[in-house]
């Protein structure tokens, strides 16, 4: 109990004190994780939405597949990755490995399937005729498409509450990916790890009250705005 | 206003077929509109409306067939976007978006790019129109059923369409809230003189708003004409039974002589009606029909109309041409024809009460509650059932 409070009493003072190594970790993790789930964001509810909308040989694998890739294992995208980035794979000449760009596209492949899904099932929520209706009401494809992702913006939000959420609390691929690297790649859940592992409990905890402080405050802006887009 | 009239039409469709699932399920050789019209287009529930109406406004895709609108071909002469930004279409659900009630009605408007001053003062006319301007600030999702129908109707009336589609607007309302749209939308439709086309299977609602009436089954336009005459006159007997006549029976044309046509009703196609008569009623006619020639197997009918003798027909009687009598009457009416029948059931229907009764084949009447009390009427009590002549219309077989 003693270390918890001890953890909690470290990480207070590391938050008040900017601590400037702290506050690089935090900085870089919010950053790779909200780039990562702002390109998630543009794949996922492009392709959710183009597959909620239309029906096509196969569509039903494809559905399965998305919904299998919400529940994609961190380290197994870590593992691909650093196949697909390691020196000698298929992506090897562009030198990203163990950079954030390579956590960025890691978590990318994580996120993006969370968002898909949540939207693909957002999307197929609205009434059938509602697309009709837009239709009729003069719409061009685009308009139609924009205006129902509108009409589902409150379970959007929800896609990136989770896609971020997905991301920001992985370790397995940015510690596989980004190589743990001491001011350029060591995000808060990496450092946490390595903190565990030598035995500093105290900063360990500190990260992770962090870590918790700061998806608790993301997730309350997205949940304030979605409550307040909510029909009273 | 007829399709076939001067007027050129607003909207015409030709051979339109749709496909679903590989089965046709939708095949009208001609569909015809002319400005300020109103259609009625009424049939079951999967007859078509839906699908014909969807297809007509390009909402859906066609397997086979041509749109005109205005004389300009939809797709060659004129983009289905520009056909589309000249209709507006009300679904059976008011499909209104997640937003206020001002915003939904603007919505049609802001689409077409126009600028908020002039979407605010169209908006604010429908809205006081529809009668809810009180609601414009009002969150969609908490409007009652009929407010939302209202605020459905405001936006497709804000874009001031040239046609107006209706696909079973009131089906959802319970009947006050529908009466008082119905006349809502009667008032705003004549004082625009907007041409319309409405989806129903109320046929009391047709008949208010419509200048013509259509009637669809299984995917085709069976038949299309005034109002009036598709419900005194139907094509067939689908058309008939639909459209109210409860009263259908087969005959044969015995003779027929100045526009009165003597049918004989083959008591044997009924059998469980000739059945249920006492075995003094079937052996021995009323004198009434005697005096007009009845034979041991089958009454005789008198029909205003022409056919030819030996003619097979079926005979048609809406249930309010039907007149009900206490017990078995001799004396002569107006009507030509009466029969002794029996009553087999009695079952309300809305504001009357439908008397199903069999006299040697099934007929069907509806009368007042009053007349149920003052008649006696219940189930296996004798009645004298009477029709005019000219109550009945004839559908030749085949």
């Amino acid at each position: 109990m003693d270390i918890i409070i001890e953890g909690i009493k470290q990480a207070l003072s590391l938050l008040i004190s900017l601590d400037p190594e702290v506050m690089g970790i935090t900085w870089l993790s919010l950053k790779v994780s909200g780039t990562a789930t702002l390109i998630s964001l543009f794949i996922g509810i492009g392709i959710g939405t183009a597959v909620a909308l239309t029906s096509f040989p196969g569509r039903q694998i494809v559905v399965s597949l998305i919904n299998t890739g919400m529940a994609l294992p961190p380290v197994v995208v870590g593992l691909f990755v650093t196949i697909f980035l390691w020196r000698n794979g298929p992506f090897g000449a562009l030198e990203i490995l163990y950079t954030p760009m390579a956590i960025i596209i890691a978590q990318t492949i994580i996120a993006t399937p969370i968002v898909m899904g949540i939207t693909l099932a957002a999307m197929q929520q609205l009434p059938r005729k509602l697309r009709l209706q837009i239709l009729a009401l003069g719409a061009t494809r685009f308009q139609m498409v924009w205006l129902l992702i509108k009409e589902a913006k409150l379970s959007l939000m929800a896609a990136v509450m989770a896609g971020f959420g997905g991301v920001i609390s992985e370790v397995g691929a940015s510690i596989m990916v980004g190589g743990n690297i001491k001011g350029y790649t060591r995000v808060l859940t990496t450092a946490t790890v390595m903190e565990t592992s030598k035995g500093n409990f105290d900063v360990a905890i500190a990260l992770g009250v962090i870590l918790l402080l700061f998806a608790f405050a993301i997730n309350l802006v997205l949940t304030r705005v979605q409550q307040r887009e909510r029909p009273r | 206003m007829t399709a076939n009239g001067p007027s050129m039409p607003i909207l015409q469709g030709e051979n339109i077929q749709v496909q679903r699932g590989g089965k046709r399920i939708l095949d009208v050789s001609s569909f015809r509109i002319v400005p300020g019209e109103v259609v009625s287009v009424i049939g079951p529930n999967g007859a078509g409306k839906t699908t014909l109406l969807q297809a007509l406004s390009q909402l859906i895709h066609l397997g086979k067939g041509v749109i005109y609108f205005q004389g300009k071909k939809i797709g060659a002469d004129m983009t289905p976007l520009d056909y589309r930004r000249c209709l507006a279409m009300v679904f059976q659900e008011a499909l209104l978006f997640d937003t206020t009630v001002y915003a939904n009605v603007a919505s049609g408007l802001k689409i077409r790019g126009l600028k908020s001053s002039e979407i605010f003062s169209i908006v604010n006319t429908r809205l006081e129109q529809f009668g809810i301007g009180h609601l414009r600030d009002r969150s969609a999702k908490t409007l009652s059923g009929g407010e939302a129908q209202r605020t459905s109707l405001a936006r497709a009336f804000a874009i001031q369409p040239q046609l107006l589609f209706l696909d079973e607007p009131f089906a959802a309302l319970d009947p006050p809230t529908r009466e008082a749209l119905l006349e809502d939308l009667n008032r705003v439709l004549r004082a625009s003189g907007m041409t319309a086309i409405m989806a129903t299977h109320d046929q009391v609602e047709a008949l208010r708003l419509s200048d013509r009436i259509a009637v669809m089954n299984e995917g085709r336009v069976v038949q299309i004409g005034p109002a009036a005459e598709v419900m005194n006159h139907p094509v067939d007997e689908f058309v008939a039974s639909f459209v109210g006549m409860e009263t259908i029976f087969e005959g044969k044309v015995v003779n027929c002589e100045r526009g009165t046509a003597m049918i004989t009703v083959n008591r044997s196609a009924y059998p469980a009606a000739a059945d249920a008569l006492p075995i003094s009623m079937t052996a021995a006619p009323l004198p009434m029909a005697e005096a007009t020639d009845t034979d041991m197997n089958g009454l005789i009918i008198e029909v205003s109309g022409q056919a030819k003798a030996g003619e097979q027909l079926l005979c048609c009687i809406r249930p309010e041409h039907v007149t009900l009598s206490p017990g078995v009457r001799t004396d002569r009416s107006s009507a030509r024809n009466a029969f002794p029948a029996v009553i087999s059931r009695i079952s309300p229907a809305g504001a009357f009460y439908k008397v199903h009764m069999n006299g040697g084949f099934p007929l069907v009447a509806y009368v007042t509650v009053q007349s149920i009390e003052d008649l006696d009427l219940r189930v296996g009590a004798t009645v004298t059932a009477s029709f005019k002549a000219t109550a009945v219309h004839l559908i030749r077989r085949g």
